[in-house]
């Protein structure tokens, strides 16, 4: 087998050790359902309990506050519509970014086409929400306030902790929700002392499960299910628990934070070195800010008379894996949300590409990946559409 | 409930002394179309008719479809048969079937009846008028119309009686195997899949030819390609797909001759691999899904010049005469064209000038050509040796 460079862990990631044991373990012999009374049932309610409590502690929230959903775009419908309908006859105005996810960005569209009122608040060259927009738009009305937390793409970190000063200052019915999916296992966050209400992470972009995922909801929050049923998860979402994700995704989280600093500091250390070997080759543009206030594990970067998806493939046949844009972006064949919103020129975004580390990359990847690079770049630039 | 269908054939009943390969050759492709499906199935032929026999957990539906991905079948009967020796048993067969089928209709109809086993009492004439005015009687909302009938029964007394009167239409043409095989040129769009569906049609075995251009087009693509071949090889049986890793090839071209010419040259170089293959597999035709005048490199001229690159073979270009819309809507029928438009690169799309030649001329083709000699023999050598060769099943 060739030797696989995997970069593209904003996309996915792959699961630990330690949550492949406990998914098979949960298949193969504590396959009970929680809601059974026997003792098969009780156990498999253990393990809910179980990782409910330790994403509970990471976050220094209750674990009553946890409902385990499927993923991010789960995770972020339930917040955005289960807001919406809660609040529907006290306010229709709904904020949010320019650079959001469809998982964020098509529940608010479907809410639109139903009476509710969109703002889009726009970002600066870097990705960050421009906050005097926000302050600006915010008022009575405003029932919620949808921002990521770090950009899927580029990395930017949205100032969720001055946001939400703001939204809780000038609107007082709304909720400020936050899609964390790229955020958690690389920043410490605590919901409570930022002032968020909802947050949505999903597990298999930290090693966990794909299909598993949590949404906080902060206690006083009140929303509506979207999915209506047996009652589970305190009847905010109802169907029989995944149990194998939720426990993978409790062990994933605990991982994420065992040793954590080290862990950010060497995903940090492979970004740094990733965008200087980038800025050293000609033709090069790197989006974003980098440095401590961008996300430790991803670069954006475009190829100048490159097409993305020719030097993806070229990567490929190297054993290294990227993405072209966003992984959920790429099989349409629209332009990314964010780069157009950061404003990114015509030519760049169909010439860039994006690099995502997780912490068992090593320095000696890096080098190679940049080595492929210089090697490859130049001869696909022979190559191109006169 | 009727256990039976009577499949008609057209053309290959007229083929004189050569009609039992034809019907060997349906029998065939009936038994393969059917073989993966749920039930028991057994072919019958008799006088010039073939029956299908189903039994066991047999879906009407499912075995309808896929009779219809037969090559060679014009209508497909649903058949009722019936154990009868007289004509009094005959008549309430006959009224039976009129209360499954017809219950609530209100149709014209005429009877027709062919009394083969000449055992059986009265004559087909006297049969049908008899069988008629039961029919009135039974069911008065329905009316004789013996010129212009909406509902035609064919009754057929042979050792046992079958009555029919639906015809689903099958795909026409002639039984795959009954003509060769020939070499389809398969790209990943809306043409191609078509062009090989047409010549199929005729009875004709494919092979196909991809031509793979990584880093420049992606696996998805060819795995795209590979879901092409499927859809032909629900008509036309397994398809050989070659795919044929054409970069460097490609790249030669580009570093080497007029940019203007790059898409025709490159077409030539593909024909001359279609055309190799072709021969390794013993093909007696390449398939193209070209029409024209739809691009630059498939006007009258350009054609022309990609024709003459093929030496020993006819390139049979089923399309050539149809417009887009009316190919888009056969590849609506057979079912290609939902994987034809996911939007992945084919190798076409990248090397693109954006002035091409429209009308090339062979001699300055031939000259540009000679650029490549001396580079050329060793990549086509190695694109020929590395070719890869896919067995893809329906």
């Amino acid at each position: 087998m060739i030797r696989e460079i995997y970069l593209d862990n904003s996309a996915t990631t792959k699961p630990s050790e330690a949550v492949c044991d406990i998914v098979m373990r949960l298949m193969r012999e504590d396959y009970g359902n929680p809601s059974s009374m026997h003792r098969k049932g009780v156990d498999a309610e253990h393990y809910l309990r179980d990782s409910a409590e330790e994403i509970a502690r990471i976050l220094k929230v209750r674990p009553s506050e946890i409902c385990f959903t499927s993923g991010g775009t789960e995770g972020n419908n339930l917040a955005i519509i289960g807001t919406a309908l809660a609040m529907r006859r006290r306010g229709k105005k709904i904020l949010t970014t320019m650079m959001e996810h469809p998982a964020v960005s098509e529940p608010l569209k479907f809410l639109e086409k139903e009476g509710f009122v969109i703002e889009k608040i726009p970002v600066d060259q870097y990705g960050i929400p421009v906050l005097s927009e926000l302050k600006e738009l915010l008022d009575e009305e405003t029932v919620l306030v949808s921002t990521m937390y770090v950009n899927n793409e580029i990395g930017s970190v949205v100032p969720v902790k001055e946001i939400a000063e703001e939204v809780h200052k000038r609107a007082p019915l709304a909720l400020y929700h936050t899609d964390a999916v790229q955020a958690f296992g690389k920043f410490r966050i605590y919901p409570k002392q930022l002032g968020i209400d909802l947050l949505t992470v999903s597990g298999h972009k930290f090693h966990g499960p794909k299909g598993s995922g949590f949404l906080y909801v902060n206690g006083s929050s009140h929303i509506v299910p979207i999915l209506y049923g047996g009652g589970q998860m305190n009847g905010l979402r109802s169907g029989t628990e995944n149990v194998p994700g939720i426990a993978g995704i409790g062990v994933a989280a605990k991982e994420a934070y065992t040793d954590f600093d080290r862990k950010t500091a060497h995903m940090r250390a492979l970004r740094d070195q990733l965008r200087q070997g980038l800025m050293e080759i000609d033709g090069v543009a790197v989006h974003g800010k980098g440095g401590d206030e961008s996300a430790p594990h991803i670069v954006n970067a475009a190829f100048e008379g490159v097409r993305s998806e020719v030097l993806l493939h070229a990567l490929e046949d190297r054993g290294i894996y990227i993405s072209a844009g966003s992984a959920c972006s790429s099989h349409k064949r629209t332009s990314s949300p964010t780069l157009t919103a950061i404003g990114v020129p015509k030519e760049e975004l169909t010439s860039s590409v994006r690099f995502s580390v997780c912490e068992n990359n090593t320095e000696e990847e890096i080098d190679e990946t940049l080595a492929a690079l210089r090697e490859v770049v130049p001869l696909l630039r022979r190559y191109r559409p006169s | 409930m009727y256990h039976t269908f009577l499949i008609k054939y057209g053309e290959i009943g007229i083929k004189g002394k050569n009609r039992h390969v034809f019907e060997d050759a349906l029998a065939k492709q009936i038994r393969l179309a059917l073989a993966k499906k749920d039930g028991s199935f057994s072919i019958r032929k008799e006088r010039g008719r073939v029956y299908v026999e189903c039994s066991g957990e047999w879906n009407e539906e499912e075995t309808v479809e896929a009779l219809q991905h037969v090559f060679g079948i014009v209508g497909i009967c649903p058949v009722y048969t019936f154990e009868t020796t007289d004509y009094e048993a005959l008549e309430r067969d006959m009224l039976k079937y009129i209360d499954e089928e017809y219950a609530s209709s209100s149709e014209t109809f005429k009877v027709k009846v062919r009394r083969v086993n000449k055992n059986f009492p009265l004559t087909s004439m006297e049969i049908a008028a008899k069988l008629g005015e039961a029919i009135l009687q039974h069911q008065p909302s329905m009316h004789v119309d013996v010129h212009n009938p909406d509902v035609l029964f064919d009754i057929e007394i042979r050792d046992r009686v079958y009555i029919y009167s639906k015809v689903i239409p099958g795909p026409g043409g002639m039984p795959v195997g009954t003509n060769g095989n020939a070499m389809l040129c398969l790209s990943g769009g809306i043409d191609s899949p078509v062009a090989g569906w047409m010549i199929a049609k005729r009875g004709v075995g494919i092979d196909a030819v991809y031509f793979h251009a990584p880093p420049y087009t992606s696996e998805r693509a060819k795995e795209k390609v590979v879901d092409l071949a499927k859809c032909i090889a629900a008509y036309a049986g397994t398809v050989r797909l070659h795919i044929v890793n054409f970069t460097d090839i490609q790249l030669a071209i580009y570093d080497n001759c007029p940019h203007e010419e790059l898409t025709i040259i490159m077409r030539r170089y593909m024909m001359r691999i279609a055309e190799h293959f072709a021969h390794e597999r013993g093909d007696l035709g390449i398939i193209t899904g070209e029409s024209i005048g739809q691009v630059a490199s498939q006007t009258m001229q350009s054609l022309l010049v990609t024709d003459s690159a093929v030496k020993t073979l006819p390139v049979y270009r089923p399309l050539i005469g149809m417009d887009k819309s009316e190919i888009v809507e056969l590849a609506e029928k057979i079912g290609s064209y939902e994987t034809s438009i996911l939007p992945y690169e084919d190798c076409c799309t990248i090397f693109v000038a954006k002035h091409p030649v429209t009308k090339p001329d062979l001699g300055v083709i031939e000259r540009s050509e000679q650029k490549l000699n001396g580079i050329i023999e060793e990549l086509m050598d190695r694109a020929l040796r590395t070719t890869e060769i896919i067995r893809v099943n329906a």
